[in-house]
């Protein structure tokens, strides 16, 4: 199924960020967001995983087929690796998390309190979080953060794993990871402010 | 006129613009008619009226003691009707009336209280007992600080909005159920609320009545505090409005618009 | 479900999780009373009811504050609302997690803080099962508060401000409960009173607890 978005506008702290969006995004297919800093493209992918209420346009195929991930991935520092990653899958009703491990090469630090690890080492454990998740399309908030080359490459390796499987993915990054996808560019969809005199009932 | 027409006709006033326009031009109205009622109700009660053959003239504070205690739970009402109506319909106007509202709440609250303790202390020799209703009305202070500060505390204001409007909604049904606890727990020295029993009204109830000619100044005051809190609401609302329109542009002026 | 149970008992056990503080606080507080009262066994036996329902309630109020602010910080919260599980049931859970970790543990430690008090014999009954009832609508009121203010920096003063007037009628029919317990009244009415809110806030309070969480999240 495809996820299409039309005409979208979006809110951040009460002021429209973008507006006007349309895009479609098939199986297989992945999409990279690219655009300044600031721009939205996090308030974009809180929207699109449900997180917050778009202010106008639709959203459809997203409901209970997104899997998330931002800058923070919800470890808890006092459980280990495997314990995090087991607690995810079984929330989303995965059974084996070794696929998982094995992808981002977790698999000797499973044993380790997950406060332990570098912040790189984090980073892959949020990232085998996603495929634990089995849903089919991924929104990946810069994902490559604090990533050294050969966890880009494990991670580039997973998206096209997925895409493979007829997965899709929404990514915001600014690393080119070797992906044949699509770029879009947000940026001429940033909201221009309405005229002053247009005081309605939103404040906006 | 429909009925739907007018109902439309009402929601028009969620409009800040219109709200403002509307309630400027009702305003002095409020003002003046607030201002005279409550001055010919307490001049008429506290001067033209005979000193109560128990209570002496002590009494004479129920002027201001009934028709705060009043306000003070329908502002709250209040509150919740409007918190309501912006979870539903999402009007600002009616969350920044809820807002604005408050304040004017916790001073009602307060005036019950203050003027409870003054009218308590010659007839019961004490400042303060924890009688039921003077424990509700403790409670319902207490509920009133917890809502401005939850508003004050929120910095996104849709948010705030949402949040304080679910404390309401909760905050409602926590403090009915206050009321039945305390009154359970202790049963008190307060009287009766006897003012609007119709036997009061009529002067045929003897017991504990409040007889007619302290009942008439009374509502006169019932109805000068009514139409000051109306006043003190709209022009609170009018301040919030204009509040939230500078923050929307300021906001805007620094995302470069 | 119950691996969100699972994972917080986990975290509440582990190193750093804040398993007994809560008790050790109750403990602290319960000692406090007779140096502030002072020590006749007649005065401390008849506010020994009160005084443990009282400590138990702000035993219960202190650990609030974490108890979904730690999830918001590390993005729990967030996966979690885009995960399968409802939130109503998550909140939930993590209330029961709550309970399980701080109420339970003051429930069973309040008779044994009876006897520093002087509890009179008939009212250690009644003292543990009203607690035993009451206890679980704090953890559900407490998990509204904290869903209130999660996303608040310096949230802890403000939750207290909006939970505790939210217990009174909680501690009003418990602490009732176990003072006509101490002294051989009967207990029937406070008791169901007390039953019937906690059945209720269980009942219905999630719902708002998870719309308010929503609202948190955006």
């Amino acid at each position: 199924m495809t996820l299409s978005v039309t005409d979208l506008a979006i809110t951040r702290g009460g002021i429209p960020v973008l507006e006007g969006l349309s895009f479609a995004l098939e199986p297989g297919k992945a999409l990279i967001l690219r655009g300044p800093n600031g721009i939205g493209k996090t308030t974009l992918l809180r929207t699109l995983a449900g997180l917050q209420p778009p202010l106008s346009g639709q959203v459809n195929g997203a409901e209970d087929r997104i899997a998330y991930a931002a800058h923070s991935d919800g470890i808890k520092p006092t459980l280990t690796v495997a314990e995090n990653l087991a607690f995810w899958a079984s929330v989303f009703g995965t059974k084996s998390t070794q696929p998982a491990l094995d992808a981002f090469d977790l698999g000797d630090l499973s044993g380790r309190p997950a406060g332990q690890l570098s912040a790189g080492q984090k980073r892959r454990l949020g990232l085998a979080r996603i495929l634990v998740t089995a849903r089919p399309i991924w929104m990946l908030d810069e994902p490559t953060v604090s990533l050294d080359r050969s966890a880009v490459q494990m991670f580039a390796d997973a998206v096209r794993g997925h895409l493979g499987q007829g997965g899709s993915a929404l990514i915001a990054t600014h690393i080119d990871l070797g992906l044949d996808g699509e770029v879009l560019d947000v940026g001429p969809y940033k909201a221009r402010p309405k005229a002053i005199d247009d005081f309605d009932g939103a404040f906006l | 006129m429909t009925i739907a027409a007018k109902a439309n006709a009402l929601w028009e006033y969620a409009n800040p613009r219109k709200f403002l326009a509307a309630s400027e031009r009702a305003l002095p109205f409020f003002w003046t008619s607030a201002g005279l009622c409550l001055f010919v109700g307490l001049i008429w009660g506290f001067f033209l009226t005979p000193d109560d053959y128990k209570q002496g003239s002590t009494v004479k504070i129920i002027y201001l003691h009934v028709p705060a205690a009043l306000m003070a739970i329908n502002c709250w009402l209040m509150m919740l009707v409007t918190s309501l109506v912006w979870l539903v319909r999402r009007h600002h106007v009616s969350a920044l009336a809820a807002r604005a509202a408050a304040p004017v709440g916790i001073v009602m609250t307060l005036v019950a209280l203050a003027t409870g303790a003054i009218w308590g202390q010659p007839m019961w020799g004490t400042w303060w007992a924890w009688d039921p209703r003077l424990t509700s009305f403790l409670i319902l202070f207490l509920f009133y600080l917890g809502y401005v500060a939850l508003w004050e505390a929120i910095e996104d204001p849709d948010t705030a909005a949402d949040l304080t409007s679910v404390l309401c909604l909760v905050g409602s049904v926590f403090a009915i159920l206050s009321r039945y606890a305390v009154n359970f727990w202790n049963q008190g020295l307060h009287q009766g609320a006897s003012v609007l029993r119709a036997g009061a009204i009529t002067g045929t109830d003897t017991d504990e009545k409040v007889s007619n000619i302290f009942f008439y100044p009374l509502l006169l005051c019932i109805i000068g505090f009514v139409l000051l809190f109306v006043a003190l609401v709209l022009y609170r609302t009018g301040t919030e409005i204009r509040a939230r329109r500078i923050r929307t542009l300021l906001a805007r002026e620094r995302v470069g618009g | 479900m119950i691996a969100l149970l699972l994972r917080d008992l986990k975290l509440a056990f582990r190193a750093g999780g804040g398993f007994g503080l809560g008790l050790a606080f109750f403990l602290i507080v319960t000692v406090l009373v007779p140096f502030s009262v002072g020590p006749q066994s007649s005065l401390l036996s008849t506010i020994a009811p009160g005084v443990l329902w009282l400590g138990a309630l702000l035993a219960c109020l202190l650990s609030l504050d974490r108890l979904l602010a730690l999830d918001w910080e590390d993005g729990s919260l967030d996966l979690l609302a885009t995960s399968p599980l409802p939130l109503e049931a998550a909140v939930t859970i993590k209330a029961l997690a709550h309970w399980l970790t701080t109420g339970l543990p003051l429930v069973l430690a309040a008779p044994v803080l009876g006897v520093l008090l002087h509890l009179p014999a008939q009212g250690y009954v009644w003292l543990f099962l009203s607690l035993l009832i009451g206890t679980p609508a704090m953890s559900v009121i407490g998990t509204f508060g904290a869903a209130l203010t999660v996303g608040l920096k310096r949230g802890g003063l403000l939750l207290s401000l909006l939970v505790l007037p939210l217990y009174v009628p909680t501690l009003i029919f418990g602490a009732e409960v176990a003072r006509r317990g101490a002294t051989g009244m009967d207990v029937q009415t406070p008791l169901l009173m007390l039953a019937g809110i906690t059945a209720a806030t269980i009942a219905l309070l999630p719902f708002a607890s998870a719309a308010v969480l929503r609202i948190n999240l955006r």
